[in-house]
This record gives structure tokens, C-alpha cells and sequence, in this order.
């Protein structure tokens, strides 16, 4: 009986091992309410690609990955909770989905000694490593992007759009605002005219928003929306016949959701891309053998290769990346979240890494410093084709202008160090 | 005439078409709370999963085939088929008296003469169910509802204003086509409960259950009709708000834009829906185009509730409401 007793306690402690041993990726998703058309393929890319490495690669320096998901209904608070209640869990970063959950996160997760990656959202000066130690926005910023349309609209307009009037149609939230900063300093810059114009959450009328822009006749109309209020701006933009090659959204108003509902309305709206769009990589066919094929997907399959889709293959590959970083920092393949940020912070991806994980040519290159956690501030525009249904890269790599936005992240970031009395790192 | 002027009246035409949009979502509030005095707080996910079913009817979309393809490792998705519009309406419609006799049997049923507040608790459940549901059925991606509505500038409108003012106004087809509708609709819900034997007995209902009851009339078969009709208008604002932005869950907070016009317009009067509709369209169109920009704009959301509340500071009731008297 004692033996019996001895070798099932040694089997479940077996058993339980490995489990304490994984790498857990906490993803605070959003499969129900509003946005969870746009939840869904993000998390379904994020949590498939760790499933490919278990499957294809044994795990990450032989180590299995675990997704731990948690349903927010990109709600703040339950993101909150969703931290709390994951956090315990040796939860390596975290991946909010939210910019509102993302600002909730940074004084928390610097207290415990988490990272938080806000890929292309969340709180853009904190970009600035030497006062965010624990935020990473790579590979691009909401300031990145409000300069990058700019930029794209300097070059159709031979550098000059002094007199152009632009307006941005935005989500009225800490998301939607972000780029107002920056397109107002870019504005004395360049010497255009800026009219901003808020739209509630969900975003369902906006017949004011349109009409107003019908009466003003802005050059060019910006984006910084999300969910449905993405696909009633194309329609009513579609609507009002605004030339729709002069409507460019932030890359999260550029995804297949956003243009399909308003049909060949749509056709020939842009939106910037912070990797590049499609299904045409060596890594879907491994998705396809080690995942799909095999039963093990995070959805039905159905959301493969969409703008969103790659976008959480993107984020998760990233995470992973950071992780071989950490491992080989830390001389150890069962990291802590502090060697992980560690990881993130010397990260260093370039076009091999990228065509070596079956993704050549997606990404921008890019380089992680203690002082710059923001990435190289590169994105494409891409532009809608409704009668393919498809998305196309119709520019190379733009680059922001860090002449304007870099005082813009030292500002803010010494204002939220003084205000946290927070002391500068990196010296 | 004033450049400023010209533009006021687009807005105000505009407005008057937004608030028929608002006032096909709260008809289905009032039909419910007449009937049998329940605040009907699912009303707005009935719209989403009327959308939903009439998509997924047209598109010839296997219900349930996430939970399928997960049960037995199948990979079915569409029956391969496709509907006409008027076809997948009507079976629509027939899913949606299903689902008020699957209220009326399992929810209602089983609280009659319980408080307000709980059958109005009660709804709330009803509501994540359904959304739940819905999910369930026929998954939660944004699906293109096209079933043959005009949509965009009206260039007949746009044309005669352009002449009249050198300023041509924008009215968008698909608000015409609402307009007219909802017109059509509420003439039907007047002359249906007004002129016909059920609309009768729905009104004696509302009045006293007991006394209805003692009369002969079905309390079952009267909640199930109320229902039927609710989800008849709840697809007919489906329809509406799906085809501007697609059928999605946000569907179902266009609920929070009926509510503001509920609190003017009264929750027992169907004209009240109407005329509530349009104060409140017009009024938060005008307010945001005078004042919004003074304010950094998007005050439709706010103010919509600033004017109801306005109101009901002169008239508890809501315009048309009943005024309710208890004494002890």
C-alpha cells in the first residue's frame, strides 16, 4: 500500500512538473460583445502560434507554451481583474488588446515586475524605456502612425500640404485621442489645417461626424476608430462620396471586418499596416500541418490569414522571440517575468529572424533598447480592393518624423515621471 | 439665405431620419411594456439576433456548426444555398414567434404577478442568453446584410436643394426607406390594436391581467403574440441598423438609443415612440451642430438624455404616457 501511495505521488508530482515549468502567455482576449468580431482573429493568431511551437518545435528551448486567456469583453476593469486573477500564474507578459486596459496595467505590472506589450497601442510615450521600464510598444506607436499618414500624404502631394485641410474622425476615448498631439504639432509643421471630430463609443451614428465633413470638404480624412464605428465611417464616408483613396485609418481601422459591410463602397480606402497583409507565408503551412490539420486550432480556422489574424501571429512571434532573448540572457530556458522583460529589452529582430520563421518580408526590422522600447516607428499603407476583397501594400516602409514625435514621448514621459516620481533608468 | 441656415435644415432633416431609426428600435420597448407592463430589456438583442438569423438564412449558414465541427471534427460551415431576402424574412419571422413562445413558456410563465423589477431582471438574463445564443448559432464575425435597400446620397434631394439653395442637402436613401416603413408600421400596430379582436385583447391585458383573464382571454396566447410583434419590429430594426454597418453584437446596444426616446415619448404609446424619436433626432443633431463644436463635439450620446430628461421634468410621464395615479 505505502509503495502504491509512494508511486502515485511521484507520478502526479510528474504529472504536475511540466506544468509548473511552462512558459504562460496571459492574453486578456475579447471573444464576446462589441469587439469581439476583432477580438477573435487576434486571439485565435496569438494563441495558434504558441501551439505551433509546442507542436512543431517541442515549445520554446524545450519548454511548452501556455496561453492563459481571459475574457474582458474589452471592458477596463474586467482586463484588471482578468491581471489579477492571471498574474500569479508565473504570467510571462501580458498582451492587453485595450489601451484603456493597457494604462490601467503600467503602474501595476511595473509594481510587480511584469511586462506589458501594447503592440501599436496603449500609452505611446511609453516608448520612452528610461521611464517605462516595464512597457513595450513595438513596433510602432499611435504617434508613429499619425506621422506616417502625414508622411504618405506629403508624398502624394510633393512634400508640400501647406493649406490642405485634414481632418481625423476619432474614438472618443484615451484611444482615439492619442494622435491628436501629434498631428497638431505636425500641423505647424507642414502647415495644414486640423479638424478633430469625436465619435461616441460604439460608434453606430455618425451622421453629424459626415455631414460636417460633407460641409467643410477636408483634402484627406483620418481614422482612429474601432469596431463598428470603423464600418459606419467607411459607409457613411462611402455615402457622402468622399474620394475614398484620401481616407486613410490607423491600423486598427484596417482590417477585412472594417471594409467588407460597406461592399464596393469601400474600394480604394486605405489604412496603414504595421506588418503586411495576406496569407502568402512558408508559416501557414505549418499552421496548417501542426495546428489545423490536426485539431488543435484556437478557432475554426476560418480567420487565418486576416489582417488581424497575422496581427496576433505577430504579437505572439514577438513574445516568443523575446523569450529565446531571455532564455540565453539568463542562461536558463524556465525564465521569470523579470528575465523576460529583460529579453524584450535587448530584442533585436531583423529580416533573417523574420524569414527564418517562415515570415520573410511582414515585419519591419527593429531594435529594442533600455532607452527605446517603441520600436522603428515604421509602417505601409495599404489599400482596400473590393472587387478582390483583398488588401495591398501600395507603399515601401514609411518612417515617422522623430523630429516632432520624440519631443512629444520626452514630454509626456517626464510628466508622468514626475508625477510617479519615478527616476530616469538607462544612464 | 445664410450659408449657416441652409446647413441647419440638412441637419434637421437628418435629424428627423435618425430619430425614425431610434423610434423603430423603441416601438418594440412600448409593444412589450403596454402589454403586459415588463420593460423589455432584451429588446435590443432580439434586433441583433433577428439580423443574425436573417443573414445566416440567406447565406445558407449551418446553425450551430462551430459547436458541430467541435463535437464531431466536422468542417461544415454553409449549406451551399441561397435565399432570396422575402423568403429568409418570412422564415426569420417564423424563428421569431418560436422565440416568443420559448419566452412566454419558460421565462414569463413561470413569474406572472411577480413584481416589475423582477421580470425586468428577468429580461436582463434574457439578454446575455440570447446574445449568447446567437453567438452560439451563428458565430460572432460582422456579416454583410444586403437585402436589396438603397443606400447613399439621394441625388433627387440633392438636386432640387442645389437648385433651390446652391447648397444640395444629403439624405441618405436607406433613412427614406426607413422613414417610410416605419410610417407603414406604426399605421399597422395603431389599426391592429385598435380595430382588430387580439388588439383588443392585448389592450384589456395591459389593462388589468385579472379582469382579462375573467373575460376569457389567454394571458398565454396574448404574451406570445406581444412577443411575435416585438420581434417583428426588433427584425425591422435589425434590417435597418444592420445595413449601415453590417450585423455584428455592437447590434445590440442600439437599445441605449431607444431608451432616451422612452423616457420622452412615454413606454405605453406607440405614436409617443414616433414623436419621441424625432425630437430626440433632431434635437441631438442640432445641439451638436450649434453647440458640439464649442464643446469638443460627440454630445449626441449625452444630450439625448439632457433633452428626456428636460422633458420629464414638465411631464413625469413622457408626452404621451399614461398618467399613473396609485392610491393607498
Amino acid at each position: 500500500m505505502k509503495v502504491k501511495l509512494t508511486t502515485l505521488a511521484v507520478s502526479a508530482l510528474m504529472a504536475a512538473g511540466p506544468a509548473m515549468a511552462d512558459l504562460v502567455y496571459p492574453l486578456l482576449s475579447y471573444r464576446t460583445g462589441a469587439y469581439a468580431a476583432n477580438g477573435i482573429p487576434f486571439a485565435d493568431g496569438y494563441t495558434d502560434y504558441f501551439t505551433l511551437l509546442n507542436e512543431r518545435d517541442g515549445g520554446i528551448g524545450g519548454v511548452p507554451t501556455r496561453v492563459l486567456e481571459c475574457e474582458t469583453g474589452y471592458n477596463t476593469e474586467k482586463g484588471v481583474e482578468c491581471y489579477e486573477s492571471t498574474k500569479g500564474e508565473g504570467s510571462l507578459v501580458y498582451q492587453p488588446l485595450s489601451t484603456g486596459i493597457t494604462y490601467q496595467l503600467i503602474p501595476k505590472a511595473t509594481a510587480d515586475d511584469i511586462p506589458v506589450h501594447s503592440m501599436g497601442y496603449g500609452r505611446t510615450s511609453a516608448a520612452n524605456g528610461k521611464v517605462f521600464s516595464h512597457v513595450f510598444n513595438y513596433p510602432a506607436t499611435y504617434w508613429d502612425g499619425a506621422s506616417i499618414a502625414i508622411n504618405h500624404i506629403l508624398d502624394l502631394n510633393g512634400g508640400d500640404i501647406s493649406g490642405k485641410k485634414i481632418a481625423l474622425v476619432f474614438h472618443n476615448s484615451a484611444y482615439g485621442k492619442e494622435p491628436i498631439r501629434t498631428l497638431e504639432e505636425l500641423s505647424k509643421k507642414h502647415g495644414y489645417e486640423l479638424t478633430t471630430l469625436a465619435v461616441d463609443h460604439p460608434g453606430q451614428e455618425q451622421k453629424s461626424q459626415w455631414l460636417q465633413i460633407r460641409r467643410e470638404r477636408p483634402d484627406y480624412v483620418l481614422m482612429w476608430g474601432w469596431g463598428v464605428m470603423n464600418q459606419v465611417a467607411i459607409q457613411e464616408a462611402a455615402n457622402i462620396r468622399f474620394p475614398m483613396e484620401n481616407f486613410i485609418g490607423i491600423w486598427w481601422s484596417g482590417s477585412e471586418n472594417d471594409v467588407l459591410p460597406a461592399g464596393d463602397g469601400a474600394d480604394g480606402y486605405k489604412a496603414l499596416a504595421l506588418a503586411n497583409p495576406g496569407g502568402d507565408y512558408p508559416i501557414y503551412d505549418d499552421l496548417q500541418k501542426y495546428v489545423y490539420d490536426a485539431g488543435k486550432g484556437a478557432g475554426a480556422g476560418d480567420q487565418m490569414k486576416t489582417v488581424l489574424y497575422n496581427r496576433g501571429l505577430y504579437a505572439a512571434l514577438l513574445a516568443a522571440e523575446a523569450t529565446k532573448k531571455a532564455q540565453e540572457l539568463a542562461g536558463t530556458a524556465d525564465i521569470t517575468p523579470a528575465q523576460m522583460r529583460d529579453g524584450m529589452e535587448a530584442l533585436v529582430i531583423t529580416e533573417e529572424t523574420m524569414a527564418g520563421l517562415g515570415l520573410p518580408d511582414f515585419g519591419p526590422a527593429f531594435e529594442v533598447t533600455c532607452e527605446k522600447h517603441g520600436g522603428s516607428g515604421l509602417g505601409k499603407v495599404q489599400q482596400w480592393d473590393a472587387s478582390a476583397k483583398t488588401w495591398s501594400v501600395i507603399t515601401d516602409w514609411i518612417k515617422s518624423d522623430d523630429s516632432v514625435i520624440q519631443p512629444l514621448i520626452m514630454e509626456d514621459s517626464a510628466a508622468f515621471a514626475a508625477e510617479n516620481n519615478i527616476a530616469e533608468r538607462c544612464n | 439665405m445664410p450659408e449657416q441656415l441652409i446647413f441647419a435644415m440638412e441637419v434637421t432633416l437628418n435629424g428627423l431620419m435618425a430619430g425614425v431609426l431610434y423610434a423603430l428600435v423603441a416601438l418594440g420597448f412600448v409593444l412589450i411594456y403596454k402589454a403586459s407592463g415588463i420593460f423589455n430589456y432584451a429588446q435590443g438583442v432580439m434586433a441583433l439576433f433577428a439580423a443574425m438569423t436573417l443573414v445566416g438564412i440567406m447565406d445558407g449558414q449551418v446553425p450551430f456548426s462551430h459547436l458541430i465541427n467541435a463535437i464531431f471534427g466536422a468542417h461544415i460551415t454553409h449549406f451551399g444555398w441561397h435565399v432570396p431576402a422575402l423568403v429568409a424574412i418570412v422564415l426569420t419571422m417564423a424563428v421569431m414567434v418560436f422565440l416568443a413562445w420559448a419566452v412566454q413558456r419558460f421565462v414569463m410563465r413561470h413569474l406572472v404577478n411577480q413584481e416589475p423589477i423582477i421580470l425586468f431582471m428577468a429580461t436582463i438574463g434574457l439578454a446575455y442568453f440570447l446574445e449568447g445564443f446567437s453567438d452560439l448559432m451563428w458565430g460572432s464575425e460582422i456579416k454583410t446584410l444586403d437585402v436589396g435597400l438603397p443606400q447613399g446620397l439621394n441625388v433627387w434631394i440633392d438636386e432640387k436643394t442645389y437648385n433651390i439653395f446652391g447648397y444640395g442637402f444629403f439624405i441618405d436613401n436607406l433613412d427614406i426607406v426607413a422613414t417610410v416603413i416605419a410610417a407603414l408600421l406604426v399605421i399597422a400596430l395603431v389599426a391592429f390594436s385598435q380595430y382588430t379582436k387580439e388588439g383588443r385583447a392585448m389592450r384589456a391585458v395591459a389593462d388589468d391581467h385579472q379582469a382579462a383573464l375573467s373575460v376569457g382571454i389567454s394571458l398565454n396566447f396574448i404574451w406570445v403574440m406581444v412577443w411575435s410583434v416585438a420581434g417583428f419590429v426588433a427584425l425591422v430594426a435589425g434590417i435597418m441598423w444592420g445595413a449601415k454597418s453590417g450585423v455584428q453584437f455592437s447590434l445590440s446596444l442600439i437599445a441605449l438609443k431607444a431608451l432616451p426616446v422612452l423616457m420622452l415619448g412615454g413606454f405605453t404609446s406607440i405614436p409617443g415612440a414616433i414623436v419621441g424619436g424625432l425630437i430626440i433626432g433632431v434635437g441631438e443633431k442640432l445641439f451638436d451642430f450649434l453647440i458640439g463644436p464649442l464643446v469638443g463635439g460627440a454630445t449626441e450620446n449625452w444630450f439625448a438624455y439632457v433633452l428626456a430628461l428636460i422633458f420629464l421634468v414638465f411631464r413625469p410621464q413622457g408626452l404621451f404616457g399614461e398618467k399613473i395615479i396609485e392610491r393607498v
